[in-house]
């Protein structure tokens, strides 16, 4: 069985041109120590996504119009916030892209952690202190038990993000859902923490999402990749497949508009025009007015994901006759 | 030879920071977010600039314009020494040189329609608003991809990407010669980036511009740089042509920053299989002695820690500043 199942997600927002599904029909699903890579743009719905499976967005504006999220066998949509608490923690824990946000800054690093373990197990003080000062020596921050004191404005960006990871693996959660969770970083130190993700990972065989707009995060971590495009799931397929034989245009512009660290190229391979926003979507195929392969037909009705080889799938009507 | 359209000699540029306090009792530290950087330009080509945050990169295009005053040091542009320039005569020097910054949002009036904020630079300029500017903004307009019915629409009413044309279409609306792109596509998502590079390599060919490029993404500056100097906090570390940068770069920094980039596909994932440059950034008000890099550096010596390395020549127009490559004494 698997870890997560998330069928026909659709999240609505309530905005002042009536309500818009920011999430439309997202299904996958996710098994225990897989890294499960969402890569989109702008508007893409992949943050959206994380924040249902969550439960974190505040209703209202959004709510869960339809579709369901089951998390280690039991169904999470619909649960109260009551009953949502144990599960954020232990079950699923989530790191976001600005850590100075996610941190309170007039509370102590330790004190963080330490009332993170404190919300779902009972320890003494004592105790406490060796497992977040445990916790931060893990995810790399030198000099851990004198770090525990200081405050969140004392650190680096990237050892703000370490003490996040620390906060969410307090709890030794099954389920680690990373949002752009080195965008705000330098390289040098994205490097780091994405190979911190790939030791925990290894060492406690949890299973993350990473969610990025980077094609090169993805190729580090990902065993699978979920393309999302304005709102919906457009291709799905095992890492190394995305890679080699993409089968939706929009991925294969994804991939192809980005420049080379080792390759010259003349000119970009552009995709050409911008990202719908959300109230403004084309009817029928989303990525239509933007694609080179579009038909008349491709703006009648929404391509469904449909399978193309095993553990292969794009939401495109052109996929088969387009690819070589 | 041709002459550098422009050039940095010694520039410095430091910061007070801090200071004040309670009864004016905290003393003021100096901060060098500039430490004697030299650079030239030649016209037609792409400088890259890369480095990470807090390495002065921004700082130094501001301070090669003169947006910003420079603590210390030379600045020439097309010849002449603008350095001590008054606001007249740097006012006319300014026609050759512009910038467009990373976030067109914040750097476009929100109440100014986009005619008024593309023909701003030509008022300023001396140049009677009427209809010969207007015509002139609409041909620029059209120029960077924009229909004429932009003109009369607010900066709100686009998207990111047409935000970014528009600031491309006021720097470009006086013909000037050199543009500082301070990381212009950053902000942008990659398929919307891809046709903004595109378009500045364009007006590059048509304009014959001179471009710094200032990034911190390191594909995107190799894509369109000629050359590369990389900064770390307020020095230049090393400059070449783009092939040598990251074909055979010889600084540690530089190394470890083009290790960094993550893989273009899941087989070469570098995990494991690169050195990784350890810690973070000290800080630019109490930088490291010696060579700034050597708390992260993994060939420190003794003498990194004592003595700043100079930016030597190494091969012609590849320069580092790093012991490594130094030539022994004697």
């Amino acid at each position: 069985m698997s870890l997560l199942e998330v069928q026909d997600l659709t999240t609505a927002f309530m905005t002042g041109r009536g309500e818009v599904n920011a999430v439309e029909d997202v299904s996958f699903s996710l098994n225990e120590g897989e890294i499960l890579g969402i890569v989109g743009e702008s508007g893409s719905g992949k943050s959206v996504t994380a924040l249902s499976i969550m439960g974190l967005l505040p209703s209202p504006p959004a709510r869960i119009a339809a579709g369901q999220v089951r998390f280690a066998g039991q169904t999470l949509t619909g649960l109260s916030e009551r009953q949502m608490q144990p599960i954020r923690g232990p079950g699923i824990g989530m790191i976001f892209q600005e850590p100075m946000t996610s941190l309170n800054p007039v509370f102590s690093i330790g004190d963080q952690i330490m009332e993170t373990i404190r919300a779902h197990e009972r320890l003494p003080q004592a105790q406490l202190r060796a497992r977040a000062v445990a916790m931060l020596d893990k995810v790399g921050i030198p000099a851990a038990a004198r770090r525990l004191d200081d405050y969140p404005h004392q650190m680096s960006g990237g050892q703000r993000q370490r003490v996040m990871i620390a906060m969410a693996l307090a709890c030794r959660p099954r389920l680690l859902i990373a949002d752009e969770p080195t965008t705000a970083l330098d390289v040098t130190i994205q490097a780091q923490i994405l190979d911190l993700l790939m030791d925990l990972r290894d060492e406690f065989g949890m299973a993350i999402i990473i969610i990025t707009h980077n094609m090169g995060v993805i190729a580090e971590t990902a065993d699978r990749v979920l393309v999302m495009y304005a709102g919906r799931v457009i291709e799905e397929a095992p890492a190394a497949r995305i890679f080699d034989h993409p089968r939706h245009p929009y991925t294969r512009g994804l991939l192809e508009c980005v420049p080379s660290l080792t390759e010259d190229r003349a000119r970009l391979v552009a995709i050409p025009g911008t990202l719908p926003e959300p109230a403004r979507r084309p009817a029928g195929c989303r990525f239509a007015p933007r694609c080179a392969h579009a038909e008349p037909s491709c703006t009648q009705a929404v391509p469904a994901l449909e399978s193309l080889e095993p553990s292969h799938t794009a939401a495109c009507f052109r996929a088969r006759e387009l690819s070589r | 030879m041709t002459q550098p359209l422009l050039e940095a000699e010694g520039l410095e540029k430091h910061f007070e920071v801090g200071g004040g306090g309670f009864f004016g009792l905290t003393p003021a530290v100096k901060l060098r977010a500039v430490d004697d950087v030299s650079l030239s330009i030649m016209p037609g080509e792409t400088l890259g600039l890369v480095g990470e945050s807090g390495c002065g990169k921004s700082t130094l295009g501001r301070l090669l314009l003169r947006l910003i005053e420079p603590s210390a040091g030379k600045i020439r542009f097309d010849g002449q020494d603008i350095t001590t320039l008054g606001r007249g005569a740097m006012r006319a020097v300014r026609r050759g040189m512009q910038i467009v910054f990373q976030d067109p949002y914040g750097a476009l009036n929100p109440r100014m329609t986009v005619e008024d904020i593309v023909a701003e630079p030509l008022v300023i300029h001396g140049k009677p608003s009427g209809e010969a500017t207007r015509r002139e903004v609409r041909a620029m307009l059209d120029r960077v991809g924009l229909p004429a019915r932009a003109m009369e629409r607010f900066p709100h009413e686009f998207s990111g990407g047409q935000r970014q044309r528009i600031g491309i279409a006021r720097a470009l609306i006086l013909k000037p010669r050199l543009i500082v792109c301070d990381e212009a596509v950053s902000a942008l998502d990659v398929s919307v980036q891809a046709q903004i590079v595109n378009l500045l390599q364009d007006l590059q060919r048509e304009m014959g511009l001179t471009y710094l490029f200032i990034a911190h993404d390191l594909s995107v500056v190799r894509h369109i740089s000629d050359r590369v100097a990389v900064m770390y906090l307020g020095r230049v570390v090393e400059v070449a042509a783009k092939q040598a940068i990251y074909g055979a770069p010889l600084h540690p920094y530089t190394k470890g920053l083009i290790a960094a980039v993550p893989a273009s596909h899941p087989s070469l994932r570098s995990r494991g299989r690169r050195v990784r440059i350890a810690g973070d950034i000290p800080s630019a008000i109490n930088p490291p002695s010696g060579c700034r890099f050597h708390t992260r550096c993994p060939h420190v010596m003794p003498v990194c820690r004592e003595r700043a390395p100079a930016l030597l020549e190494t091969a012609p127009g590849h320069q580092v500043a790093c012991h490594l490559t130094e030539i022994p004494p004697g």
